[in-house]
């Protein structure tokens, strides 16, 4: 054992040096420590300041959407193989949850072209399963993995979207993740720290935004009951009442009838940006998906002179009148002001999440509070640390400064992990941390108590050290590995700051196996050997 | 410096006092959750709309009160570092509602406190972003040209001096001009533009009801599997009843700490689960501590009954044991008189776990396994006169199965 002391001696410098570096790096000025320690101990949203959102998307939009597409393509298809029916619908499901109810329901096909109209749809429509109601009524559903498939990369766009406007912040920073949430598959986890503004944040990501271009049938109207008194309190086939959002108080409401089918729903839209015409007059261009554009251009050139509305959530932001056939790319023009069109390029350009998104979660912690948290907490951790160090040298001496190293010694290489596996410390971390340091503290008493036990039944210095440590060794592996299981299952089942807890606790106590057995270990057999009579222990 | 030198106390003599001061203090937390209908939960965990606000001076709650619209709570903040904060909330509403208080909220602290139609950006709860472009035209019409990166600078210099050395409030404008890159004529420009409302949002938390309850959900479960898997490992590394007995010890802490908030009325949070994990492990500690011995010393004298083993092993750990709680203690002590209101019930939950924590392993967790010995071990004297010899050839650290006598 002591033999091997020189190289127990260089692991444990390497060791030091290596924690060291992941924690300060190589700085060349008192500045670039500090600089240095704030790369790489990273903090979480909850020391540093910073927005945290939940958002879930609201998938059965997307799902609706594509029911919608695939109703007029349908329609489309059944008129050209002149195959007769009556009413084409779809049920309306409000929420996650329900987005696998969404169903078309297709009646009175004529039970003599049922084998055409099955033909068509089986040939057309493959990701959709068609279902006899009886011999004239269908209904048509996605299939499940086609649904899922969809599910998932409304998701995975949402989030693509979400991270480029945000870029629009130049954050330094970002994390914009899936939130795997038990039975809730569909949100997305938005980190920014530094940023307590939640309020721009949300107005980038564009809140509730369900984009549609519809077809405008009349209006605009005073209020609801006038619209509805002019086609005799009934609302004509396929369309749906919507209001304009009000531009500024004074104006009284408008109401307008519009297609129920949009023309174009926001995913086909593709970007969109304010600008001026060639006569300075304000307008938003914008441009659309090629398959969208396919079909904007032939409904426009049908079209022109009728008008369509912008329709955000179901309150129409702009109404504008066809001028000629518009493809991939078009422009809205005539705006008002620099304003209008910067608000309309951004409504449009909002309706490009391919669905709503709703907040479930909304957290800014505001720099003066996390800078607050983070000095009183390290003022704490301070004075507990010292009033530790001093009662541990009062109560074993000279061996209490073994400890007290390997505590420091413990909390560099905890400091050190968090830095190279790029953690994060949050407030539960820190509640992993004082764990780590109770245990560090408990596996040192654990050792002393057993040194002086030995020595106390009459065995010689290096005897009772020997057997202080072997015979302390099997209790300290029993504390730390049941932790260290149970912090397995915390981070297996655990959600965010719980996980975060057990991460740190597990790397403190495996970094404190090496500090308060083979570190302090190393430290007493040093000692011992340079001592040539073997005397006294300060114990 | 030694305390406990070889003591000889009979711990486990006195075990009953202890069981019935914790059936008491169990029986206490529960009914005090009882009467209270449940716990306090946090906004973690309940849902809702939180607004934590610091104003320059004493705050005008009355005030704030009678801005707010509807079932709005507001409470003063105490204890800690906590100076001239409010808490403004509302509760239990669904995400779209929770989204509206929020704003409603936020509107009506601004209405009453700010200056809305001043046209002038609130300096105390801009952004960076904003104060940036805020500043960008005036300052260059009041003839200062800076560069993107120095208006960046510049007003990253404003909020972080307002931030870190103000602590959140800057009362005068004058108190700016220590900041890099101010000078007069951009005083003047920021009094032209801006102004300093008398209050600076600290922290707003908008949690969904459904979120509230499925991280409730999710912590309890993770916690409980986390138990089991304990379990498990000491039944494999011990005996079973070893196990069941640490596990009980440790929910037994949980218990009564979680009673001791309802008691005292403090809140439930997602901190405060954090601290409760630390306490398990913290107790869980303690009890393998003393198991440890246990089993060592069941080795070296098999002839002893168990509770005289039990009752040496205690004492033999003492010493240690009271170190490490004292220790412990220091430092919690430490961060509940210092932590500030963050970590107060964090602090709290510690206090109490360690306490309590400390007692169980010996007063709950030992006495289990000492009642469960004596059982099976009537139980087997009454069938089996003739005893069995212990087997010599048990493997070297392994359950220390106590035979009959």
């Amino acid at each position: 054992m002591k033999k091997n002391l020189t190289a127990r001696t260089v692991i444990i410098v390497a060791t030091i040096l290596l924690c060291i570096y992941g924690i300060i790096g190589f700085p060349t000025s008192g500045a670039a420590v500090k600089e240095n320690i704030a790369k790489n101990i990273r903090l979480g949203l909850d020391l540093k300041g910073g927005t945290h959102l939940v958002l879930e998307v609201q998938v059965q939009d997307a799902v609706k959407a594509d029911a919608d597409q695939a109703m007029d393509r349908l329609k489309d298809d059944l008129k050209k193989q002149n195959i007769q029916w009556t009413a084409m619908d779809r049920n309306d499901p409000q929420t996650v949850q329900d987005a696998d109810k969404v169903e078309i329901t297709i009646k009175g096909v004529p039970s003599t072209q049922s084998s055409d109209f099955r033909n068509v749809v089986n040939e057309h429509y493959s990701t959709y399963i068609l279902t006899a109601v009886n011999s004239t009524d269908y209904t048509m559903k996605m299939k499940p993995s086609d649904l899922l498939d969809l599910k998932r990369d409304t998701v995975q766009r949402t989030m693509d979207t979400i991270g480029n406007r945000i870029d629009q912040l130049g954050l330094a920073e970002k994390s914009v993740q899936q939130y795997g949430r038990s039975g809730a598959d569909y949100e997305i986890l938005v980190q920014l720290p530094g940023v307590d503004d939640p309020a721009r944040v949300k107005e980038l990501i564009g809140t509730a935004a369900v984009l549609e271009i519809d077809d405008v049938k009349d209006g605009p109207f005073p209020t609801r009951d006038a619209l509805l008194a002019q086609h005799g309190g009934v609302l004509p086939l396929n369309t749906k009442p919507v209001k304009a959002k009000p531009r500024g108080s004074s104006d009284g409401e408008q109401w307008y009838l519009v297609s129920k089918s949009p023309v174009i729903s926001g995913r086909e839209m593709r970007n969109a940006r304010p600008g001026q015409d060639e006569y300075r007059k304000w307008e938003t261009s914008f441009t659309l998906s090629q398959d969208g554009g396919r079909r904007f251009g032939r409904y426009t050139e049908a079209n022109i002179g009728n008008r369509l509305a912008v329709v955000l959530d179901n309150q129409i932001v702009s109404v504008a009148t066809i001028q000629s056939k518009i493809e991939d790319s078009g422009r809205i023009t005539g705006l008002g002001s620099e304003e209008e069109s910067d608000d309309l390029s951004k409504y449009l350009r909002s309706g490009s999440l391919p669905a709503g998104v709703k907040y479930n979660e909304e957290r800014s912690i505001g720099p003066s509070l996390g800078a607050d948290s983070i000095h009183s907490g390290i003022m704490a951790g301070i004075a507990g640390l010292i009033a530790v160090i001093i009662a541990m040298l009062l109560y074993y001496k000279r061996s209490g400064v073994n400890a007290v190293l390997a505590l420091i010694l413990n909390t560099v290489v905890l400091l050190a992990a968090i830095s190279y596996f790029h953690a994060v410390l949050t407030l539960p971390g820190i509640a992993g941390v004082i764990l780590t340091i109770g245990m560090a503290v408990d596996s040192n008493v654990l050792i002393f108590e057993r040194i002086r036990e030995e020595l106390r039944s009459g065995k010689s210095v290096v005897a009772a050290v020997d057997a202080g440590f072997s015979k302390a060794w099997w209790t300290i592996v029993d504390t730390h590995v049941t932790t260290v299981v149970s912090c397995c299952f915390l981070f297996l089942f655990g959600e965010g700051p719980v996980k975060g807890f057990a991460v740190t606790l597990t790397i403190g106590l495996i970094a404190n196996v090496f500090t308060a057995v083979f570190v302090s270990k190393t430290i007493f057999d040093y000692e011992l050997s340079n001592q040539r009579q073997l005397g006294t222990l300060s114990i | 410096m030694e305390l406990f030198k070889n003591t000889n106390f009979d711990f486990l003599g006195k075990k009953w006092p202890f069981i019935i001061a914790s059936l008491v203090l169990t029986v206490a937390g529960l009914s005090s959750i009882a009467m209270k209908h449940g716990l306090r939960y946090g906004i973690d965990f309940k849902g809702g709309a939180l607004m934590t606000v610091k104003f320059a001076s004493a705050p005008p709650v009355e005030k704030i009160r009678s801005a707010m619209k509807g079932d709005v709570s507001v409470t003063t903040m105490t204890g800690g570092g906590a100076v001239n904060e409010v808490e403004i909330g509302t509760e239990l509403a669904n995400e779209t509602q929770l989204a509206k208080n929020r704003e409603d909220m936020e509107a009506a602290l601004y209405n009453a406190f700010g200056q809305p139609n001043s046209g002038k950006l609130d300096l105390n709860n801009a952004g960076e972003q904003a104060i940036a472009s805020r500043l960008r035209d005036p300052l260059a019409g009041a003839g200062v040209s800076l560069s993107e990166q120095q208006l960046h600078d510049l007003a990253g210099g404003i909020t972080s001096y307002r931030d870190k050395q103000a602590g959140g409030l800057i009362t005068d404008f004058n108190q700016l001009s220590s900041v890099p890159g101010v000078n007069q004529a951009v005083l003047g420009v920021l009094e032209g533009q801006c102004y300093l409302a008398p209050f600076h949002v600290l922290q707003v938390q908008v949690v969904g009801p459904k979120v509230g309850a499925d991280l409730r959900n999710k912590a309890i479960l993770a916690t409980l599997y986390a138990l089991a898997g304990m379990l498990v490992y000491i039944a494999f590394r011990f005996e079973w009843i070893y196990g069941l007995g640490a596990v009980i010890a440790v929910f037994h802490d949980t218990i009564i700490t979680v009673g001791l908030f309802s008691i005292f009325n403090e809140e439930i949070s997602m901190t405060v689960i954090a601290a409760l994990l630390t306490l398990v492990g913290y107790s869980m500690n303690d009890t393998i501590v003393i198991f440890d011995r246990i089993r060592e010393n069941l080795k070296l004298s098999r002839r002893e009954p168990l509770d005289v083993v039990m009752n040496k092993a205690i004492n033999q750990t003492l010493s240690r044991t009271i170190m490490t709680s004292g220790l412990t203690f220091l430092t919690v002590i430490a961060l509940f008189l210092f932590g500030g209101p963050v970590l107060h019930g964090f602090s709290f939950a510690l206090l109490c776990g360690i306490i309590v924590g400390t007692y169980s392993s010996v007063f709950i967790a030992s006495p289990i396994v000492l009642f469960w010995h004596n059982y099976t071990d009537k139980k087997r004297v009454a069938r089996v006169p003739v005893t069995a010899a212990p087997s010599r050839s048990e493997p070297a650290r392994k359950t220390p199965s106590r035979a009959a006598k």
